[in-house]
């Protein structure tokens, strides 16, 4: 049997890259995958957990996750596409009517 | 483990924030199904739901019982959190209705999206799992960034929408991953069997401290985004200032309000005995008063340089959080964790009735196409607008902490319990900073009541925004004249194992 703490090392690399992404990147959809990496390498994470503890409870709060993951796609891509719409671009860069 | 019963799960103490989530999809329909010409009744609505809400609240005011299997906990803490959010929301829709119709936005959603975010507030203050602060603060955050960029083709909506969107959903994740960790360390997700479970993690010195530790610390930077302390508060200004104005001001209430009852629930219901080595007080005690320390400092001095009114707004409000942050660090000691709860309590209501009252009468100088926020517009305005300008005196004296006004008797609680709890540097670190925001507030006085020059008309004066002025003025003043209304019902506060297990 592959032993926890090698899913829970794959989850917090997989963590790391997500967090990497939504700072390094400057496309407001590759950003938004990225956070869409670190929620499911928080559901990996969970779910060894939950396999560890042998018990549902990490299941439970993985399907939470999924859900609210969904209802977040939802309104960040029509959020996108509102940006898209006025300013032809989503280059999270190019959005800096507000500084100082 | 057997099934619940439907009286196990007992609902009637969770009515408060069922009822007003249960009601806002039924707010949806009413809207969608009234006739054109009665829309603007859908406002009503709302507000009557929060009202139903309030009552409710009322009457099961100081009970102290679990429900939902225990993932949900209704005692003090969480019936006077729930009263200050449903005043936010209430004095939201006042502002909102006016506002949105003349910017050209008068869209029913929109209350039904702010009663969401209200119930989201209230369940995070009552959660007692850590499955449930999540779900939570997500139904506080997901309507707030549609809110945020509810003006429909503002390129600063939009831009403040999707930066707050960003930012809140990166620091979800955190939060997530925190409380994975947490649950990997002590298989539970339930706050109080996490407290039960921590005291022999920490004596076998096994290596699930690391995950706690962690875990923790992840938590911490995900609510600390949604609370906007420093170094996670580099999104607030941007999304205050291009946010529409009565969302601003919820904005700036409703999420401090999940987001530091979420933080006080999980860090001392669940993690007051997370220590190393030999002392009592736990690990995250030094984050947090470092935290503390840097938001006052950072959130007071750049909140000097700001010329628009709603930035510096968000400045004083990322300072605001640190004065809340003081009481979470005082909420460390075991012997002083009630009463830096409480003071974290009265500090938030009576910084709601104030915030709001000030950006209620930014958004009555705004003019329609959303600008006239710069702090120059707040000239003379005492001369056209006597009454708008007194009140935003008040409200500038009581953000500073000045005596009388409710600002003092929340900086006087939170002081008194950084002191009890021995963080003497920190309490003088907040006394020094009330100080430097003297500055900023009273230069707003100094340009309403000294400078020379034509008053702004104040187009958004109406009758219901100024309804809202009056009863944040109200609120402002009788919290700082009469504190024993809001200590009175704090007394029963108390988050260290507030339910037996």
């Amino acid at each position: 049997m592959v032993p926890t703490e090698a899913y829970i090392i794959l989850s917090m690399v997989l963590f790391a890259m997500g967090a990497m992404g939504v700072l390094l990147r400057r496309n407001a959809i590759v950003v938004f995958m990225s956070v869409e990496l670190m929620l499911n390498s928080a559901n990996i994470a969970l779910v060894a957990f939950s396999r560890h503890w042998n018990q549902a409870d990490g299941h439970l709060f993985t399907f939470f996750v999924i859900t609210v993951a969904a209802a977040e796609v939802a309104v960040g891509l029509a959020l996108i596409v509102a940006i898209f719409r006025t300013k032809q671009s989503i280059n999270i860069d190019e959005l800096h009517l507000m500084e100082g | 483990m057997d099934i619940p019963s439907f009286a196990d799960l007992n609902l009637g103490v969770t009515l408060p924030a069922v009822f007003l989530a249960l009601g806002t999809t039924v707010l949806l329909l009413i809207d969608a199904f009234l006739p054109k010409e009665r829309r603007h009744l859908t406002a009503w609505f709302a507000l009557a739901g929060v009202l139903v809400s309030f009552v409710l609240t009322l009457f099961n005011f100081g009970s102290s019982e679990t429900a939902l299997a225990g993932m949900f906990v209704a005692d003090s803490f969480t019936g006077f959190m729930n009263l200050v959010a449903l005043t936010a929301a209430a004095i939201t829709i006042l502002l909102s209705i006016d506002y949105l119709k003349r910017t050209g936005n008068a869209r029913g959603e929109f209350y039904s999206l702010l009663l969401l975010s209200t119930a989201g507030a209230m369940f995070m203050a009552s959660a007692n799992d850590l499955i449930v602060v999540f779900v939570a603060l997500e139904l506080l955050s997901i309507p707030l960034y549609i809110m945020a960029a509810f003006r429909l083709n503002n390129a600063k909506s939009e831009e403040s929408g999707m930066k707050y969107f960003i930012l809140g959903a990166f620091s979800s994740a955190f939060l997530v991953y925190g409380s994975a960790l947490i649950y990997g360390a002590t298989g539970t997700t339930n706050l109080q069997e996490i407290l039960a479970s921590i005291g022999g993690i920490v004596e076998a010195g096994s290596s699930a401290i690391f995950y706690l530790v962690i875990g923790a610390a992840l938590i911490v930077v995900g609510l600390g985004f949604k609370v906007a302390v420093v170094p996670f508060h580099m999104w607030t200004p941007d999304v205050y200032e291009g946010a529409p104005t009565p969302v601003t001001a919820f904005m700036s209430v409703g999420a401090k309000i999940g987001g530091f009852a979420a933080l006080l629930r999980v860090l001392v219901t669940a993690l007051p005995f997370l220590v190393a080595g030999q002392t009592v007080e736990p690990v995250w005690q030094n984050t947090i008063m470092i935290v503390a320390a840097l938001t006052l400092i950072v959130g007071n001095f750049v909140a000097i340089s700001q010329s628009n009114i709603k930035r510096m707004l968000a400045y004083s409000s990322i300072a605001h959080a640190g004065y809340i942050m003081m009481a979470v660090a005082a909420a460390a000691n075991p012997f002083t964790a009630d009463f830096a709860a409480r003071s974290a309590l009265i500090y938030l209501l009576a910084y709601t009735f104030t915030n709001l009252g000030a950006f209620a009468i930014a958004l009555a100088i705004e003019k329609d196409d959303g600008s006239g926020t710069d702090i120059k517009d707040f000239v003379g305005l005492a001369r056209s607008k006597p009454v708008l300008a007194a009140a935003m005196a008040v409200f500038m004296f009581s953000l500073t902490g000045i005596p009388l006004t409710a600002g003092f008797t929340g900086k006087w609680f939170v002081f008194q319990a950084t002191m009890q709890a021995g963080l003497v540097p920190l309490a003088v670190i907040g006394v020094l900073t009330s100080v430097v925001s003297a500055f900023y507030y009273v230069r707003i006085i100094v340009n309403m009541y000294l400078s020379d020059g034509e008053g702004d008309e104040a187009a958004g004066a109406t009758p219901l925004v100024n309804w809202a002025v009056y009863i944040s003025f109200a609120g402002t003043l009788l919290l700082g004249v009469f504190p024993i209304l809001a200590t009175n019902l704090t007394e029963t506060v108390t988050l260290l194992a507030s339910v037996a297990p």
